[in-house]
């Protein structure tokens, strides 16, 4: 096969001077500061507050995702109904839609005045700028992760396992919680990490919903914002060092559930 | 990511239309009630966090009727960031579709150490905080970067000007169409490729007449997707940008900037070119994943004749 030192060579060219250089930036501006400086950088109340809930609300955004997403993968691969075909191409609309398009609308349907605000806000229930209009937004921009990675293997699912175990005797719930939910597990993880990864780092679909109180309602990426626009900018890199690193935690950890998810599936076939 | 691959979908239509009827035991089909429960929420969901979100957009922009509509749009500035984010687009996407099919193209045709990394590098714009996709670019050419202080020695302007959000854009924007080829060409091998060599075929015809018309609807849907993220990116673009009006505003940027003015219907007008823009897409895509699904099943019926 012609073409390798071409297609090689532009292919480590390119993603040395877009990806690699760029960001190793980050990393030898930390290296810059002391310790005890980028210690304090990346401890103080505020941003400890910040990570509390970016973390904490993209942990509960995702996991609603695996519970709501795993009905919905359920909803359009076992049943049929009209529609169907409009409701799987708008799953993705979170991929598609730009976030801040995103983020106003959701502001707007959750403020006092707005279609669903109205109804909260008497009930007590306050969404918009709080830290559960953060929840909501990250659950928003999460939601095509599970559903998308949950489907295919729902499809590929061999209905002559459900089968044996109903011919066995087995009821609806047995056979779900033994055949079928084994097998999706390894897909619901990876479709959880990835919306989880996607929504630590999110920020346009957030800062409008949030009202970005500090300590409250501040996330992270906005937190990395602030420190920039006080030309604080060794502050705000050693905070992103932190996030770049937990990012490549939970990148490396979906490679790994995905390629667990690979071998049984295939172990599965054989 | 994997999750907005092709065949995730193609596999969707598959099962939904297939022609034999597939006979499901009685004992595996659930109570009616489970189904309409299930179905329910689902749907619940949906409405509440897709839907109505989309439709509250269109709603807001049209709240003070089409006259104001039209006017929010017909507006300089509106203009000039339409421009810019066309400009922006325009550079982004072809790059980063010369980069995917080279990466595809190395990473499907031969075996070579050090593979694995390399898919793991090319996925790596994904996981990275859009924040800090901006943030170094700052760290590079801003007043305090590396060459910041050459470049303004030299009177060139990267930041807070267009090549800045180009770059960002280029960031973001990097790995969809690789991502999508790569499982792609990996699926179709190279005999196809191999056979025209033998006949004598130059490397670049090769891949002219034999590689580009079998890629063809993968590419497109890389480039889709691709461009959907780049005229809608947010995060990275308002971090280089300076928000220069009528400079170096994006359309994403323009809605945020009338939003903050309490100009909200206006915003929402801006924002409803961007929800129709996501819509388009939705249908483009769709579109090629019906056509790549039923290619896939024309090759699996030659197989099935031969």
């Amino acid at each position: 096969m012609p073409g390798f030192n071409l297609s090689f060579g532009f292919t480590i060219f390119y993603l040395t001077l877009i990806v690699l250089i760029p960001l190793s930036a980050v990393f030898l501006k930390t290296f810059t500061m002391t310790w005890p400086a980028f210690w304090s950088a990346v401890s103080s109340d505020r941003v400890m507050a910040s990570y509390r809930l970016s973390f904490g609300a993209a942990l509960i955004g995702a996991s609603l995702n695996v519970i709501f997403g795993g009905i919905v993968a359920w909803v359009l691969v076992r049943y049929s109904f009209p529609g169907k075909k409009i409701v799987d191409a708008l799953v993705d609309l979170p991929f598609a839609l730009p976030t801040a398009v995103a983020g106003i609308s959701l502001t707007a349907l959750y403020s006092s005045h707005g279609w669903l605000g109205r109804y909260l806000e008497p009930m007590g229930i306050k969404v918009a700028f709080t830290p559960l209009g953060v929840i909501v937004a990250l659950t928003f921009i999460g939601l095509p992760f599970v559903v998308r990675t949950v489907q295919p293997v729902l499809e590929d699912a061999e209905r002559e396992l459900e089968e044996a175990a109903a011919s066995l005797g087995a009821n609806n719930w047995q056979t779900f919680s033994k055949i079928i939910f084994p097998a999706l597990l390894p897909a619901l993880l990876t479709g959880f990490a990835l919306a989880f990864a996607r929504a630590t780092g999110e920020y346009g679909s957030v800062i409008f919903i949030a009202g970005n109180m500090p300590m409250v309602s501040e996330i992270t990426p906005l937190f990395i914002i602030t420190k920039l626009e006080q030309y604080d900018y060794a502050g705000a890199t050693a905070i992103a060092v932190v996030m770049l690193t937990i990012s490549f935690i939970l990148l490396l950890t979906i490679n790994l559930l995905q390629s667990w998810a690979r071998n049984r599936g295939q172990s599965e076939k054989n | 990511m994997s999750a907005i691959a092709p065949s995730t979908h193609s596999l969707t239509t598959s099962s939904a239309g297939r022609a034999e009827p597939v006979v499901v035991p009685n004992a595996l089909i659930e109570p009616l009630w489970i189904r309409l429960l299930l179905g329910s929420i689902a749907l619940l969901f949906l409405t509440l966090f897709l839907f109505v979100p989309l439709a509250a957009v269109f709603s807001e922009a049209l709240k003070k009727g089409w006259d104001v509509y039209f006017t929010a749009i017909n507006e300089d500035d509106a203009w000039s960031a339409i421009k810019l984010t066309l400009i922006t687009a325009s550079i982004a996407v072809p790059l980063n579709l010369v980069f995917g099919v080279a990466a595809a193209w190395t990473i499907a045709k031969f075996e070579f150490r050090g593979k694995n990394i390399l898919l793991t590098l090319i996925d790596l714009p994904f996981s990275v905080s859009p924040i800090i996709s901006g943030l170094i670019y700052v760290l590079i050419f801003g007043a305090q970067g590396w060459i910041g202080p050459w470049l303004r020695d030299h009177d060139i302007k990267i930041l807070f000007a267009v090549p800045g959000i180009v770059l960002a854009t280029i960031f973001v924007t990097f790995p969809f169409v690789a991502r999508e080829l790569i499982p792609l060409m990996q699926s179709q091998g190279s005999e196809e490729e191999e056979a025209a060599l033998v006949l004598g075929a130059s490397g670049w015809k090769t891949f002219w007449h034999v590689t580009l018309p079998n890629i063809k609807w993968g590419l497109l849907y890389g480039v889709i997707l691709c461009n959907a993220r780049a005229m809608g990116e947010f995060g990275a673009v308002s971090v280089v940008s300076g928000h220069i009006r009528g400079e170096t505003n994006t359309i994403p940027l323009q809605v945020e900037i009338l939003y903050n003015e309490y100009n909200f219907t206006a915003a929402f007008a801006v924002a409803s070119l961007l929800a129709l823009l996501a819509l388009i897409t939705l249908v483009l895509k769709s579109l090629v994943e019906w056509r790549l699904h039923d290619e896939m099943a024309e090759q699996s019926l030659q197989l099935i004749q031969e």
